[in-house]
This record gives C-alpha cells, sequence and structure tokens, in this order.
C-alpha cells in the first residue's frame, strides 16, 4: 500500500484571531503531484504557511502529519530538516544576506551549486546578490526554485511558480520544476496553470473559504476553472449541500 | 592672530557641542616607551588585535604600513615598488621636513572647536602623515595602525593625509587597544586633502573596550572632480564615541560618501554623525548609516546635508536595528538647503528584525538563532562600502571574527 507523505487532519487555523482555514482534509501519497485552485484569498497560501509551521498561523484544531509524524508543534526549521523544500509566492528581500549563502548553508560542494545555476540561467554573479532586493518577478521565481532544488526534499511545496512570468522564463521554470519534482511528491498552488503543461499532476483540490469543496482530476478542474471561474465551484457547493441537505431529509 | 596654542589653550575647557562632557585629568599621560621594531617582533597578541582592525602584519599586501603603539611611533615602512610614489612618516617628522605642511594644520578641523582638539594641540602624541604624490594610482592599499598599550592612558593623534592631483589610493586604518587595557581616552584628529581629480578611499575601524572614551575630530577637502570615500566601522563596545566629520566639496564636480557601520553592545554610547557640505557645482554627496543596537547601547546617528550651489545634489539614507527593547537608537537626519537648485533627500528607518526575514530563512533550515545573526550580519555588511573585491573579502575576514563573536 503506497503511504501518505502528507496527512492534514481537521485543520482549522487562525491569524491574529480570524479563522483562515477551516476543517481541511488533505492527503497526498507518496510520488503525487497534487495542484491547489483557489480564488484570492480562499486560504491558500495560508495552508502553506501552516504547513511550514509560521508562528502567526495559529492552528486551532487538527494535525498535520509529515512521514508518519506529527509536526504540528514543530519549528519551521525542523520541519523542513525532515524533507521539504519550498518556493515561495512574495519572498522578503533581506538587505545584506547574500543568495550564495543561503545555498552555501543547504550545499556544500561548490560545483553542484554552479550547477544549480545553470539549471534557472542565472549567472555566478547572482550569488553575490542580496537575496530578493530588486530582483525581477521572473528572478524571484528562479532563485525560488533554485533554492528548493538546493534544500533536495522529498516533499516540494510551489505557491504561484509561474505568475508574472514572461513566455522566455515560463520555459527555463517549466524545466527546472519537471527536475524538482521528479520521483517526488508536491503540492502546488497556481493560478492560471500555466505550470501544468511542464507538470503531470495526479489530483487537484479546490480551496474555497478556508475549505476544500472540490478534488478530482486537475485538468478537468482546471479546464472548468478558466471557462467558468470559481463562480462554477461555489454552485458545485450548493449542489452538495443541497444533496446532502435531500439525503438527510430523505433519512429522516 | 593668535597661535594655535594659544586658541586650544583658550578652548582647553570647552565642552563638546556632543556627546558626554568627560573629564581630562581622569586619563594617565605616562605612556609606555617603545623603541623602532619590525612588525614581526610585536607580540602575537598586538599583532592579533591589529588584524581585527584590518591592519596585516605582512608588508607585501600593504604599499606602505604606518604603526604608533601610545606615542611612540615604532614602525614606518613603505614597500620599494612604491618609494617615490607616496610618503608615509609621523606627522612631527613632516612638519620638520615640510615647512609647507603648516598650510595644512588645523586648516579645517578648528584647534578652538572644543576641549579634545585643544588637547590635542596642547598634548599632542604625533599621528600620521600620508601623501600620494601626484597622478600616482597605488593599487595596493596603504595601512596604518594607532595602538594603546597602557591602561588608562590618553593618546592624542593629529593625522594629516593628502591625495594631490589626479592620484588614487586605498587607506586602511585602524585604532585599537591592548586586552589588558580597560580605560583611556583616545582623541584622533585628521585632516583630508583630496586634489583635483584625486581619489581616495579611506577605511577606518575601530576596537574599543567598554571602559573606553574616544573622540575623533576630522574634515576634509575635496577639489575638483575629487572623490572622498570616507567608510567607518565600530563593532566593539565603548564607553563613549562621539565624532562628526564633515566633507565640504570645495570643487567644481567634488564628490563625498560617508559609509558608518555601529554596532552598540553593552553599556555603549554611541553619536556618530557625518556632515557634506556642497558648495560647488556639480557637487555629490551620499551619507550611509547601518546601526544596530543591543543590550543597553544608546546610539545617535546623526547626519547633515547642507547644499550651498546650484546643481549639487546628495542623498542621506540611515538605518537602525534595535535588538533589546533596554537599547535606543535616535536617527536625526537633516538638511539644510541654501540654494534653490541643491537637491537633498534622505530616508531613515528603524525598526526591529523583521519576522518575515526570520522564517523565510528557516524555511531555509536555518534556526531562529541562526536566521537572526545571518539578517543582523547582512545589515551591517561592508558591500556598503565599495571596496574593491579582494580588500573587500579580506576585512570581511577580520571582522568576521569580529561580529561572529559579537552575536
Amino acid at each position: 500500500m503506497v503511504r501518505n507523505i502528507l496527512e492534514i487532519r481537521n485543520l482549522s487555523v487562525e491569524v491574529s484571531g480570524k479563522r483562515i482555514l477551516n476543517n481541511v482534509n488533505l492527503q497526498i501519497p507518496e510520488g503525487e503531484v497534487h495542484v491547489l485552485f483557489g480564488p484570492n484569498g480562499s486560504g491558500k497560501s495560508s495552508l502553506i504557511m501552516t504547513l511550514l509551521g509560521f508562528p502567526a498561523y495559529k492552528v486551532v484544531t487538527g494535525k498535520i502529519i509529515f512521514k508518519g509524524k506529527n509536526i504540528t508543534s514543530l519549528p519551521t526549521d525542523e520541519r523542513v530538516k525532515m524533507g521539504i523544500s519550498v518556493a515561495f509566492q512574495n519572498p522578503p528581500a533581506i538587505r545584506g544576506v547574500k543568495l550564495g549563502e543561503i545555498l552555501n548553508h543547504l550545499i556544500r560542494e561548490e560545483s553542484k551549486i554552479n550547477e544549480l545555476l545553470s539549471k534557472v540561467k542565472f549567472p555566478p554573479s547572482f550569488l553575490k546578490r542580496d537575496i530578493n532586493l530588486g530582483f525581477s518577478g521572473g528572478e524571484v521565481k528562479k532563485s525560488e526554485i533554485l533554492q528548493a532544488l538546493a534544500q533536495n526534499g522529498d516533499f516540494i511545496i510551489l505557491d504561484e511558480p509561474d505568475s508574472g512570468v514572461d513566455v522566455e522564463n515560463l520555459k527555463v521554470l517549466g524545466g527546472a520544476v519537471n527536475e524538482l519534482l521528479r520521483d517526488r511528491s508536491a503540492l502546488i498552488i497556481t493560478h492560471l496553470g500555466f505550470i501544468l503543461h511542464y507538470v503531470n499532476a495526479d489530483m487537484a483540490h479546490v480551496l474555497i473559504n478556508g475549505t476544500i469543496v472540490c478534488s478530482g482530476s486537475p485538468v478537468k478542474i482546471l479546464g472548468q476553472i478558466l471557462n467558468e471561474g470559481y463562480s462554477w465551484c461555489m454552485k458545485c457547493i450548493q449542489v452538495k449541500k443541497q444533496r446532502c441537505e435531500l439525503k438527510i431529509n430523505q433519512q429522516l | 592672530m593668535y597661535t594655535s596654542k594659544e586658541a586650544a589653550l583658550r578652548a582647553k575647557n570647552k565642552p563638546a557641542a556632543l556627546g558626554p562632557d568627560l573629564d581630562l585629568n581622569q586619563y594617565s599621560r605616562r605612556p609606555k616607551n617603545w623603541e623602532p621594531c619590525p612588525l614581526s617582533d610585536l607580540s602575537e597578541d598586538i599583532l592579533r588585535r591589529a588584524f581585527e582592525v584590518g591592519v596585516v602584519p605582512e608588508e607585501k599586501s600593504r604599499s606602505a604600513t604606518f604603526f604608533q603603539i601610545d606615542h611612540s611611533v615604532i614602525f614606518k615602512a613603505i614597500q620599494d615598488a612604491f618609494e617615490n610614489k607616496i610618503e608615509i612618516m609621523s606627522t612631527r617628522e613632516a612638519l620638520k621636513k615640510y615647512d609647507w605642511l603648516k598650510n595644512y594644520w588645523w586648516k579645517i578641523v578648528k584647534v578652538d572647536a572644543d576641549k579634545y582638539t585643544a588637547l590635542a594641540e596642547l598634548a599632542w602624541d604625533q599621528g600620521y602623515f600620508i601623501r600620494i604624490l601626484e597622478d600616482q594610482k597605488v593599487m595596493i592599499p596603504l595601512q596604518a595602525c594607532i595602538f594603546i598599550s597602557v591602561d588608562n592612558l590618553n593618546q592624542n593623534v593629529h593625522n594629516i593625509i593628502i591625495a594631490e592631483p589626479g592620484s588614487e589610493a586605498q587607506i586602511i586604518t585602524g585604532c585599537t587597544l591592548h586586552s589588558n587595557v580597560h580605560r583611556g581616552l583616545h582623541v584622533g584628529v585628521t585632516e583630508f586633502y583630496i586634489k583635483e581629480d584625486a581619489k581616495l578611499t579611506f577605511t577606518m575601524i575601530h576596537n574599543w573596550a567598554q571602559n573606553f572614551d574616544t573622540r575623533p575630530r576630522s574634515g576634509a577637502i575635496i577639489e575638483d572632480n575629487g572623490v572622498f570615500v570616507s567608510n567607518y566601522m565600530c563593532l566593539k563596545p565603548v564607553k563613549s564615541l562621539q565624532m562628526y566629520p564633515v566633507a565640504y566639496c570645495r570643487g567644481k564636480g567634488a564628490r563625498a560618501r560617508f559609509s558608518n557601520i555601529l554596532y552598540g553592545v553593552g553599556d555603549s554610547y554611541i553619536d556618530v554623525g557625518s556632515k557634506i557640505v556642497l558648495q560647488n557645482e556639480g557637487c555629490r554627496g551620499e551619507v550611509i548609516s547601518r546601526a544596530v543596537a543591543t543590550d543597553r547601547a544608546q546610539i545617535y546617528a546623526r547626519g547633515l546635508l547642507q547644499g550651498e550651489h546650484d546643481g549639487s545634489r546628495a542623498h542621506l539614507e540611515c538605518r537602525g536595528l534595535l535588538l533589546s527593547d533596554e537599547a535606543m537608537i535616535y536617527s536625526i537626519p537633516e538638511l539644510i538647503a541654501k540654494v534653490q537648485g541643491a537637491e537633498l533627500s534622505h530616508e531613515a528607518a528603524v525598526g526591529k528584525i523583521a519576522e518575515d526575514q526570520v522564517q523565510y530563512l528557516m524555511a531555509r533550515g536555518f534556526s531562529k538563532s541562526e536566521a537572526e545573526a545571518l539578517i543582523v550580519r547582512g545589515f551591517m555588511d561592508i558591500s556598503i562600502f565599495g571596496l574593491p573585491e579582494d580588500l573587500e573579502a579580506e576585512i570581511r575576514r577580520t571582522i568576521g571574527i569580529t561580529t561572529e563573536r559579537a552575536l
């Protein structure tokens, strides 16, 4: 039987006292790539911050099981050391902290770092840049994928790896992401699904108002969203609810 | 006309405009007598201390070296390849050698500015004279070390640096003390003359002790198209440090830049400003300061840009990082525009370590304390000094030792 690399059980989360995730349940079996869709503000990035254990995201109920271990109260660095790689959507700029310093912390061999640089088409001079300071949109995405590659985890989290990237860079990024995901498990947030041209996803989930409302084939769900927007998903919720109510009524 | 001695005598009790007023009688004027010797003859402890302020014992990696301990000059040398390109000697020797030098003596810094400048005149203990001769581009840095070996000593140096027209040089200077020196007072007067088309980068690193006071007094005059870059770094505790160096961009197109990196630790009281006066067409000025305050340190980070000529421009950037609730950073940027066409601007920001930055680095596998140390170190990154790559790497290594220990 295939084991789940990640299992989220009944997870509810608050930020500054405000509920942002509601009873989320999600299982990602080892080796599978899952996609998370959802409108702006639905809680996608919050789910990732919670998975990583950022202190502002308070778990009210539920738990997060990673590789069979309950990590719900572990600090961020200990979680990632268990084998998580992550590429953020909007990483902060840190003055004076060089991209090279972060990579050196993750990888000792210089040759390996140069190899990774060429994968995202960064010149070696990029290592001396202050992380994310004055990076263009495309450079931020490449730097994030580069760091995720360097982390070498077996579970990959990608938050909008394709947003704000031009066609040329998308190709480079797609190639790098494809390699990053080889034989690994992943959770990918994507808005427009461009990255799905480069990645074979096994399953998609739709998050609305902090709850997973729908799961199924990535291509099918993306098609519906692109055609009808998230209003289609809202309808789906209502239909499900009505069916549910009907069932309850019948039982009564 | 008063002589400088008379002016000094009248100012000998005059408190400085800023900083705690020190009782000058509390310090000793009894130095240890040091005989001249090669650097390699100095004790391991002295060499290590000097190294931490950027002064290296290997003469070959420096074009010239000046080393003073207490009130004695113990070493001065110029590498053969740089003879007839640069001059380095004590100011006492230089004043004897060159009659014209009196036209540079107390001409930028006023001898009666306060009791500390007066003290430097009335109890003058050497200091260095460095001159880069006309059109000489000296690609290997010069170095000077001013060292204190006796506890509670008062040391007053007066330095003169002249970059003749078309010359270019890098100077590293370090002021530090022996590990058994805990108290004392260092007064350092430095007058810089940057002539037409000359470029001078002056990097000064200070390492003092928790009960040690210091009052540097510096000024620079920059002529047509001259460039003066002044870098200052103080990462160790100090009882009180107060200075407010000024650069007068006097010639057309003259440029000045001050960069300061201050790490306030323990009970340090640090009051460091930089002032640039733009007096001609096309003058440019920049002040960058980074202040980190921890424990109970108090840091005053000042900056003053004064535009006196149309078509001059300057910017001031002051950032502070507060690492303790008992510490304090007071950032005071000032702009004075005296003509309509002077363009002056500033930005100032003081805050604690940003939580999102810590989390980002933790998501890359750094522990919380590693992430915070990395952010603080990055905040004080010396790349703002704009040094040549080799020199930057070298200073990064030397100060790495200090910051590693401090954090």
